[in-house]
């Protein structure tokens, strides 16, 4: 697989802070990447410098398979984002405003511009919006014009920076299936997140950045695969014991689990010596486990003597 | 992109607020001498203003000169302060630079705009004068040489119509050097405030050290220092010298102040 994104020992220092501290990220083609870190870790700052908008102190990064920023005019056009928020004129309507981003840099034919702009605001559901100023939208409607906006000259590359921040659940379905559209189309999606439901139902690749360091990056499914235990719910904890002669692992209430991964095997055996089973599954990680595991830190904390 | 920066500009309601309000301190100034027909004594007040009673056609001038001491610096240092950082307090510019709208193409688009906005707004003061010298104040009969220029002798409309071009033009240089003091504040702060603040102080400055004797070895190159100096080219025959040395200071400004802005936004962390 092609790589999209590719940075080697890419850091970058404010001052005495180092706030993203030599991290070899890899993107290919096809992935859905979820980026996931604390508020603080670093995940804002190496989006910017993916976006040539920060200039990194050290390190390198290929997009697309050139050189930023140095190759930025040739490869941003073939990239959409949304970084930190939504961001527009308010006293213009959303279609102005997306005409005037559109004609802002290149890649972006004025031939196909109303095209293209009727069809991003009916991906983003906002179709019937009419000429009403931005100004007198709502968070969430803000939120969906960001979304056409990144969408508006059908990038092969999406890099999104908490892109459900400000919708409601319902909104935040609706992106999570536009999203998940756009990549069966091609679309390779760059996430970056702190929301790990949000990663978890999304995303097929993961990486956690954590004070600047990239901790973990692997494939979602390798993360949280079976632990090769089971999880064995029953009223009867301790006939599970009985039965199972030496294979409990842990008990916690009326959740056992027992070594073994094949649920239908101990299922068996359980039934057989007569104990009531209420659920029963194979023990997997959740995404949480596994980047609680990875990273400790977050920056929001200040603890003494660490100044 | 430079499109792009213009239609922004000028499909704001605040830019032709602006240039509203300039016009409305010459208009207010035109009318209360036409009622009380009381100008100023030659010499005292803002230039020209003493001789329209008797010749309408000077009012664009004397529009000019009063706007310019104050009032139209500080829309132009307003609209070029706005420029940069404007664009970062909407949070607008990451994503401009993000499509990517280039950093240098940005700053000249956004150049360009505000050289717009200046000219544009020199003109339209210019014009309005125009209309209200016609309608409050007498014009002189044709082919009639009334009007005096500023040594004492008369000149025809045509030259006075030249002249008036011209000064348009060198005020319009004039306050180029605002908005490149403005412009370079606007990179380097995310706050539009701060820069146009930035801009206007840089101005009181001078303004204040040209009233100083002892500020005299640095007046010849305060910024503000040959503003005034369109009222030369209505001498007879036009002096020169200040003309010539106040385009070549507000080169030199807008040459020194473009390029630092140029060094400092296109190597900036564009953190907002």
């Amino acid at each position: 697989m092609t790589p999209v994104i590719s940075t080697r020992g890419l850091a970058k220092r404010f001052g005495r802070l180092r706030a993203v501290d030599g991290i070899d990220l890899a993107v290919r083609a096809g992935d859905v990447y979820g980026f996931l870190g604390a508020n603080g870790s670093g995940k804002t700052t190496t989006v910017r410098m993916l976006l040539g908008l920060v200039l990194p102190t050290e390190g390198e990064i290929d997009l697309l398979g050139a050189r930023m920023p140095r190759a930025g005019r040739r490869v941003l056009p073939r990239v959409g984002a949304l970084v930190e928020g939504p961001a527009h004129y308010g006293h213009l309507s959303g279609r102005e405003n997306l005409r005037l981003l559109d004609a802002a840099g290149p890649g972006g034919p004025r031939r196909t511009r109303r095209r293209r702009i009727d069809e991003v605001l009916e991906q983003v559901g906002l179709a019937g919006i009419g000429r009403r100023p931005v100004r007198a939208y709502s968070l969430g409607m803000r939120q969906r014009l960001g979304l056409a906006g990144a969408l508006l000259r059908r990038p092969e590359l999406l890099i999104l920076d908490e892109p459900t921040n400000g919708l409601d659940p319902q909104g935040i379905a609706e992106v999570r299936d536009l999203l998940l559209d756009l990549h069966r189309g091609g679309t390779t999606v760059f996430l970056s997140s702190h929301l790990l439901a949000e990663v978890e139902q999304l995303c097929t690749r993961v990486g956690v950045l954590d004070r600047g360091r990239l901790v973990l990056q692997d494939e979602l499914a390798v993360l949280t695969a079976p632990t090769g235990a089971t999880v064995v719910h029953t009223p009867a904890p301790e006939r599970v014991r009985a039965a199972l002669d030496g294979r409990v692992a842990a008990v916690d209430g009326q959740r056992v689990l027992v070594r073994g991964g094949n649920p239908a095997e101990i299922n068996a055996l359980l039934v057989g010596a007569g104990v009531p089973v209420t659920g029963l599954a194979a023990d997997r990680p959740s995404l949480e486990q596994v980047v609680l595991a990875a990273a400790r830190g977050t920056a929001d904390r200040v603890e003494a003597g660490r100044r | 992109m430079i499109a792009v920066e213009l239609r922004k500009t000028f499909r704001r309601r605040r830019t032709w607020g602006t240039i509203a309000a300039l016009n409305a301190l010459p208009l207010l100034v035109a009318i209360l001498l036409r009622i009380t027909a009381l100008a100023p004594r030659p010499g005292e007040g803002p230039a020209f203003l003493s001789a329209v009673l008797g010749n309408g056609q000077l009012f664009p001038l004397a529009a000019l000169g009063i706007v310019l001491p104050l009032f139209l610096p500080i829309a132009v240092a307003v609209v070029a302060g706005d420029s940069v950082a404007g664009e970062a307090q909407a949070g607008t510019l990451r994503y401009l630079l993000a499509r990517p709208a280039g950093r240098t193409r940005l700053l000249v688009a956004k150049l360009v705009a505000v050289v717009a906005f200046v000219a544009v707004t020199v003109v339209v003061v210019a014009i309005v004068g125009f209309v209200v010298g016609r309608l409050l104040f007498a014009t002189p009969p044709a082919g009639v040489p009334a009007t005096i220029s500023v040594s004492g002798t008369p000149l025809t409309a045509e030259q006075i119509a030249v002249r008036t071009v011209l000064a348009i033009g060198y005020v319009a240089v004039s306050m180029l050097g605002v908005a490149a003091f403005a412009l370079l504040f606007s990179t380097l702060t995310d706050s539009p405030l701060v820069a146009a603040l930035g801009a206007l102080a840089v101005l009181v400055a001078s303004t204040l050290l040209l009233g100083l004797d002892a500020a005299s070895p640095i007046a010849p190159y305060l910024p503000t220092r040959y503003w005034l100096a369109f009222v030369d080219l209505f001498r007879d025959p036009i002096l020169w010298r200040n003309v010539g040395r106040g385009l070549a200071l507000q080169g030199v400004y807008v040459g020194v102040l473009l390029a630092a802005a140029w060094a400092n936004f296109s190597t900036k962390d564009i953190t907002s």
